[in-house]
């Protein structure tokens, strides 16, 4: 540990980010918690891997062998169907043993009782966690602090990130409209408790797009959004106007009794995506959703289900997506432990 | 006994001393400053050349856990770590498991600290019945009893008349009230500063008119009440002026904010290290310097420590659902040298901030009075030691310190006449 920094009278005693955390001395992937300090070349790694697994998907047979013999256990302590689904399917494809396990989080002793679950599973050497949490940082509490030996990959923790959901919609831009250098960018809706809108920022901005936007009320807008490196407006057609993707997020129902929204007709009526404000974005613009998605209250079923919606080939290219986060953190993980085995037997040697 | 303390340099800023003496005590009294009287003999002479010699320290609103889960802490281990921290009297909080809200509950608090605990107690009672911010508590009984202030801390009055009768009650029997300014409502489930970080790191955020907003209440219905008060835990920058604002209007009130607010922001919680989740939450680098501000101007009176321990399972946990707080008793001398050290704060303005609540609260010590009994603190600036779980007293281990090497070191205690070394 450094010397409290006298002269600074304010000693850095910052623990490790995220960014720090998941990737090794190497830069290779070990643990996937947050797009956030991940380098260009990470991402369009993952991109890279996950378009040569969406190939497998329309193959005969549906399975490589990448994680034959290894455990993945998805550890999901707060609801998710499609989420879950998908890493489920991932997994399986990559021929790994899947464990799902549902856990309820009582409010007292949460941090005891998340610690607990999580040392038992890796003394069942699990070589990977898939974890959902309700709290902001519970990822990478747990890379950092509990079974850093374990590849954990983050399936949205709080308002904090949900990587492989920005990674499965970079996939899918990619592969409709090609470089992100000339995309303008607009994210609709609730971005102050969307882990979602966090992460797809910054996966857009690392890609290097053109122009994110974030559309939204006051009221839902986090303070200082601006610094994620987005531009902000509160009024849709202006926020709309000229874009070439426009993402919706889900708007909760409970916002309502947090005063943070009127009424949903009055949401719908500003800020939903219809035929007709969609009309402001450029001709050839698709519309994204991270799913599961609000008919009326953010969308119209016609722009849903139309010609410009990629909502069902995101779910599709989640897989994918999936299956690279997983095999390259799992490989991350095998290499590391191969190279603390060598150097183990090296010092018994001396 | 009869001991001399020679050649150390002693600072004493309540009475404007800081030089080279020599300290003869008798029976823990003071009696001289310089020459030793005639016919003295000190059974025990100390060379202290190179040493510091201050009153020792007082510290408003440090929390022992006493009465409360002892795996959090105790009077044995809390007291200890206050004496190694170098300070001689503690005013504790009174959110204790019970509420420290009646006249016995401070008798018992009192009573078992003279049995256990060398450091002096001057406990904080609780300004409404268990904290709850709706019936007035015992005012005068819990003054009786030996509380040398009462306090609702950040426990919500929701209720501005019920405020208002506990100002104008406490007024009446020329009671201290001590405040923490937060408006509930406005820090909602927030655990961070409402900025850009934690927007970026997803943690709801306490806003600064969280602060703000109730420290004006209750600074207008002090002035209207004349109620004499003290606000502790400041913030932020906007805080501070609405305080150096109502000095300046002649308000009878003093302020303190905690070690910790004056060295960290909330750049330290990047990483989600719980051991930075406190409350009031670490702001912004303009809010720090205009707290560090407020120290050397006076605005800000005193520094205290806010400890506040905790067993490990408590920080073990996500950022949000960690608890709050950071044990900081021990670390209070070389976190403010560090300030002295970066040209920040004078040694005398240091120790003063360090001493002032004796002076506000009327308690003994904080000075060194010819004739009187007092509190010493002798200190080696120049020790270098490192912090980790071995050298720590406290029953809790919660800094973000662990394993750092530190400046400083408080290397004695006198208390009248009992020596902690």
């Amino acid at each position: 540990m450094n010397l409290f920094d006298l002269s600074q009278a304010s000693a850095d005693v910052r623990a490790a980010s995220p960014a720090q955390v998941q990737l090794d001395e190497q830069g290779r992937l070990r643990h996937f918690l947050d797009i956030e300090g991940l380098p260009r070349s990470v991402l369009t790694e993952i991109l890279d891997t996950a378009d040569h697994f969406r190939g497998i998907g329309d193959a005969e047979v549906k399975k490589v062998p990448l994680l034959r013999g290894r455990t993945v256990a998805n550890l999901f302590f707060e609801n998710s169907t499609r989420t879950r689904a998908t890493f489920e399917l991932a997994a399986k494809r990559l021929s790994a043993d899947v464990l799902n396990l549902d856990i309820k989080t009582s409010s007292a002793a949460k941090g005891e009782s998340l610690m607990d679950t999580l040392v038992n599973l890796e003394a069942m050497q699990a070589d990977a966690f898939v974890v959902r949490h309700g709290d902001s940082g519970a990822a990478h509490f747990i890379a950092s602090q509990i079974t850093p030996h374990v590849a954990i990959i983050n399936a949205g923790d709080g308002r904090h990130a949900h990587p492989t959901q920005a990674m499965l919609d970079m996939l899918t831009i990619r592969r409709h409209k090609g470089e992100f250098a000339h995309l303008r960018v607009a994210i609709v809706g609730d971005i102050l408790h969307s882990r979602v809108a966090r992460s797809q920022i910054q996966a857009l901005n690392t890609l290097g797009a053109a122009e994110v936007r974030v559309v939204a009320p006051q009221t839902l807008l986090p303070i200082g959004v601006e610094t994620l490196g987005c531009q902000v407006f509160t009024e849709l057609a202006a926020g709309l106007k000229d874009v070439d993707v426009v993402i919706m997020l889900r708007l909760q129902k409970e916002r309502m009794d947090g005063a943070l929204l009127p009424s949903e007709s009055e949401y719908y009526r500003r800020y939903g995506l219809t035929r007709e404000s969609l009309a402001h974005a450029h001709p050839d613009a698709v519309v994204m959703h991270p799913g599961p998605i609000n008919r009326g209250v953010e969308i119209e079923s016609a722009v849903a289900d139309g010609p410009r919606s990629l909502i069902l080939d995101q779910v599709t290219n989640g897989i994918a997506v999936r299956m690279a986060v997983l095999s390259m953190a799992v490989s991350g993980q095998m290499k590391a432990r191969a190279e603390r085995r060598g150097e183990r037997s090296r010092g018994a040697g001396a | 006994m009869k001991r001399s303390l020679i050649n150390a340099r002693v600072i004493d800023p309540t009475n404007g001393r800081d030089g080279q003496y020599d300290l003869h005590l008798d029976g823990g009294r003071l009696i001289a400053i310089g020459e030793a009287p005639a016919g003295f003999s000190a059974e025990q002479r100390d060379d202290l050349a190179g040493k510091l010699v201050t009153p020792a320290f007082i510290d408003l609103g440090a929390h022992l856990r006493d009465p409360g889960p002892r795996y959090k802490g105790s009077l044995v281990s809390e007291s200890a770590a206050a004496l190694a921290g170098g300070y001689a009297t503690i005013l504790p909080r009174p959110d204790t498991s019970p509420v420290l809200d009646s006249a016995s509950h401070i008798r018992t608090l009192l009573d078992r600290a003279r049995d256990v605990a060398g450091v002096r107690l001057a406990p904080l009672g609780a300004l409404t019945q268990g904290l709850e911010g709706e019936l007035l508590a015992n005012m005068a009984a819990l003054k009786s009893a030996g509380c040398v202030a009462l306090t609702n801390l950040r426990q919500p009055i929701r209720d501005l008349g019920v405020l208002r009768r506990c100002l104008e009650y406490a007024r009446t029997f020329d009671i201290t009230v001590v405040f923490q300014a937060q408006e509930a409502a406005l820090a909602g489930q927030g655990c961070a500063h409402e900025g850009a970080i934690a927007s970026r790191l997803g943690l709801a955020g306490i806003s600064e008119s969280a602060e703000t907003v109730a420290l004006t209440q209750w600074l207008l219905l002090i002035e209207q009440t004349g109620v004499r008060a003290h606000v502790s835990l400041l913030s932020s920058a906007r805080a501070v002026e609405l305080v150096r604002d109502a000095k300046a209007r002649g308000l009878d009130i003093s302020a303190d904010v905690s070690m910790a607010q004056l060295h960290w922001t909330d750049e330290q919680l990047e990483g989600f290290n719980a051991n930075f989740h406190l409350e009031p939450p670490l702001r912004s680098a303009a809010d720090r310097d205009a707290l560090r501000a407020g120290v050397v101007d006076g605005t800000i009176d005193a520094i205290v420590s806010d400890h506040l321990p905790h067993e490990a399972a408590a920080k073990s946990a996500p950022f949000a659902v960690s608890e709050p707080g950071m044990t900081s008793l021990e670390t209070m001398l070389p976190l403010g040298l560090a300030l002295v050290k970066a040209e920040l704060l004078s040694l005398p303005r240091l120790i003063e901030t360090l001493t002032f609540s004796a002076r506000r609260f009327g308690l003994k010590g904080g000075m060194l009075a010819v004739g009187e009994y007092c509190d010493l603190a002798v200190i080696d600036m120049a020790h270098e030691w490192r912090i980790s779980s071995e050298t720590l007293v406290s029953a809790g281990h919660n800094t973000p310190l662990l394993g750092m090497l530190l400046n400083g070191r408080v290397e004695e205690v006198l208390l009248g006449d009992t020596c902690y070394a």
